[in-house]
């Protein structure tokens, strides 16, 4: 005879009622792990899905996810004519917001390099046309078909991505690498025709002799001839080795160049995760350390209190001669009941909740198993207080 | 007859110093197989004391126990109680204290199963002891879905499950009404008689009196027979 499951089916709506409690303690638990894993995953989304050997960046930085990294827009060519590089493609990412039909919108616009067959495309079509069209990723919420203006010029979203979203969670759109760039480097014309006036200004107040008339026609003429403003910048330059070229050598070479640094794909992967995403990963640790203390703590007293209410009955048992194991079992199935259903059902409904979270949650096997393991481990633990409850009731208590 | 229950010069007292009361004061008691003895007394005389003390519920300060011939207390217990009050010794309480979540066969099972008796066996066994407390038909029914009458039948049968030597019962018709806790009462002379077990009652109810074979009296903490 089962005591705890004979105890557990005469108060079956408290006992589904407390795990149902629990479990969602455990799934929010669980959603700080999946949290955790989106996290790493979106962090090195890009850094894998652009299938570098090489990160070419401005030098004396970690590149464009440690900080910001400005190289001019003819590193690419530079790079691509040095011997032993396959290819060398410019690297534009940069994040805009907007306000679109009455909603804040934050994208993360990433120049490609070719029409993106290659990303996960959910609907619509690659890129097709060189100017104003747009792939965008699902999370931003811009169904095919939707115009947006960007800078001076408005874009097209022809294709929907699933799960490309950029470090930071916000939602990744894709354009042609030179669109990426004019949104990046959109200037409103007042700011170049101020600027156009000002260096005229300069120029005007220099000492007659020390410019020539040349110059001064240039100066004054429209700001495509000379750059009004700064010449286009990319992030990054990344670079695939030539088949039978040794990677280490090409690094080596590209690090003796004096105006850039240079790091494998997999140091640009560990420069993502040991800054921008260690903090985070602290947080969530710590939060979700929080977390399973609040859970074995509401465990402990859900228990005890279970146990309080049997009181009676253990001293009754007690009474009747029923070893020490007995009550041990009863309160510790009961323990484990809950741990493990609270434990399944924060897995079943987190399939339906976690989709509604604003950040990506991944759960992997590995995670939920450890988990288990300590769900379990906190069962045992917060049944303690049970057991020593249990143990110190007195059989005379029957007569109470 | 031969001596079910032995307890000698046992002695408690509750508190220190000048707020200590004695409970029991040298009592001296013994029981004979399958006799049903009445113990009486006012509130406060130290009958529930003694009751606990020889079903080996709380110890004596002092004293000595045997039952059925076994030495089970002298000046400190001598035995492992739980398994020995398992195996000897029913309760029977003013309430049935029924396990609630448990039917009243498996209350009844319930000392069995706890003795490692397998749940056939324990079942028949049951199921003969509801039978003779007309409590058959109910086998299924919870505590909670039973009257008091019924349920202190259960706790009865209960108590007989593990073939008890001694049968300890406190106050078990005080919740009940007069006709019943006469019913219950002649149940326990049934019992005494059928089963051979010695059966000791702490009452106030006189009323079913002349049921009992010997019947004592405890005032301060001491006994007189009556």
């Amino acid at each position: 005879m089962n005591l705890a499951l004979k105890d557990i089916r005469f108060k079956f709506g408290r006992f589904m009622l407390t795990t149902f409690g629990i479990s969602l303690l455990l799934m929010v638990v669980m959603g700080m792990g999946g949290i955790y894993r989106g996290l790493i995953q979106e962090a090195t989304l890009i850094i894998d899905r652009a299938g570098a050997d090489i990160w070419v960046v401005q030098k004396d930085t970690k590149g464009p996810f440690a900080e910001v990294s400005k190289l001019p827009r003819n590193m690419e060519y530079r790079i691509a004519a040095m011997e032993g590089v396959e290819s060398a493609t410019a690297f534009v990412s940069h994040t805009v917001q907007r306000d679109f039909q009455g909603r804040v919108i934050r994208m993360t616009i990433q120049g490609l390099p070719d029409d993106g067959r290659w990303l996960p495309l959910l609907k619509g079509r690659p890129l097709r046309d060189g100017h104003f069209e747009m792939l965008a990723d699902k999370s931003a919420k811009l169904p095919l078909g939707t115009r947006i203006r960007l800078g001076k010029d408005v874009y097209e979203v022809v294709g929907i991505t699933g799960q490309m979203n950029a470090p930071s969670g916000d939602a990744m759109v894709f354009v042609t690498l030179n669109d990426a760039l004019s949104i990046q480097d959109d200037t409103p014309a007042e700011a170049i025709r101020s600027e156009r006036e000002a260096r005229v200004r300069r120029f005007d107040s220099m000492p007659y002799g020390s410019t020539s008339a040349e110059h001064a026609e240039t100066l004054r003429s429209p700001s495509k001839h000379p750059a009004a403003l700064p010449g286009r910048r990319i992030s990054a330059v990344l670079v695939k080795v030539r088949k039978g070229w040794n990677t280490e050598e090409l690094l080596r070479r590209l690090r003796e160049l004096p105006d850039v640094s240079a790091h494998t794909a997999d140091g640009e992967r560990q420069i993502m995760l040991g800054g921008f995403v260690a903090r985070s990963r602290r947080q969530i640790r710590l939060f979700r350390t929080i977390l399973l203390i609040v859970s074995t703590v509401v465990m402990t007293l859900v228990l005890f209190m279970l146990t309080m209410d049997k009181v009676h009955d253990i001293a009754m048992l007690k009474l009747l001669g029923a070893r020490n194991g007995v009550m041990i079992e009863m309160i510790l199935t009961q323990a484990l009941l809950i741990g493990c259903l609270a434990f399944g059902i924060a897995r079943f409904l987190g399939q339906w909740a976690y989709p509604l979270f604003p950040r990506r949650v991944v759960l992997v096997t590995a995670d939920l198993w450890l988990l288990f393991a300590i769900v379990v481990g906190v069962s045992i633990l917060a049944s303690i207080a049970g057991v020593v409850k249990a143990m110190l009731t007195d059989a005379g208590e029957v007569l109470s | 007859m031969t001596q079910a229950l032995l307890a000698e010069n046992l002695c408690k007292k509750y508190g220190r110093g000048d707020t200590s009361v004695t409970a029991l004061d040298h009592v001296t008691i013994s029981l004979n197989t399958g006799e049903v003895v009445a113990l009486l007394g006012p509130s406060g005389a130290g009958k529930s004391t003694l009751l606990t003390a020889l079903g080996l519920i709380r110890p004596p300060d002092s004293g000595r126990i045997v039952i059925d011939g076994t030495t089970v207390f002298d000046n400190g217990y001598r035995t492992d109680i739980r398994s020995f009050r398992r195996n000897n010794l029913g309760f029977v309480f003013q309430k049935a204290n029924l396990l609630p979540f448990l039917s009243a066969l498996e209350n009844v099972q319930l000392p069995m199963q706890l003795d490692d008796v397998s749940g056939g066996k324990s079942r028949k066994r049951a199921m003969e002891l509801l039978s003779q407390f007309d409590m058959a038909e109910r086998q299924g029914f919870k505590p909670s879905e039973l009257s008091g009458g019924q349920q202190q039948r259960v706790a009865i049968a209960r108590a007989l499950a593990n073939h008890p030597k001694l049968l300890f019962a406190d106050e078990p018709t005080a919740a009940l009404d007069s006709v019943m806790g006469r019913k219950v009462m002649e149940m326990m002379k049934r019992v005494a008689h059928d089963f051979q077990t010695s059966v000791l009652v702490v009452t106030h109810d006189t009323r079913a009196i002349d049921v009992f074979d010997r019947i004592l009296r405890m005032e301060d903490g001491r006994i007189h027979e009556s």
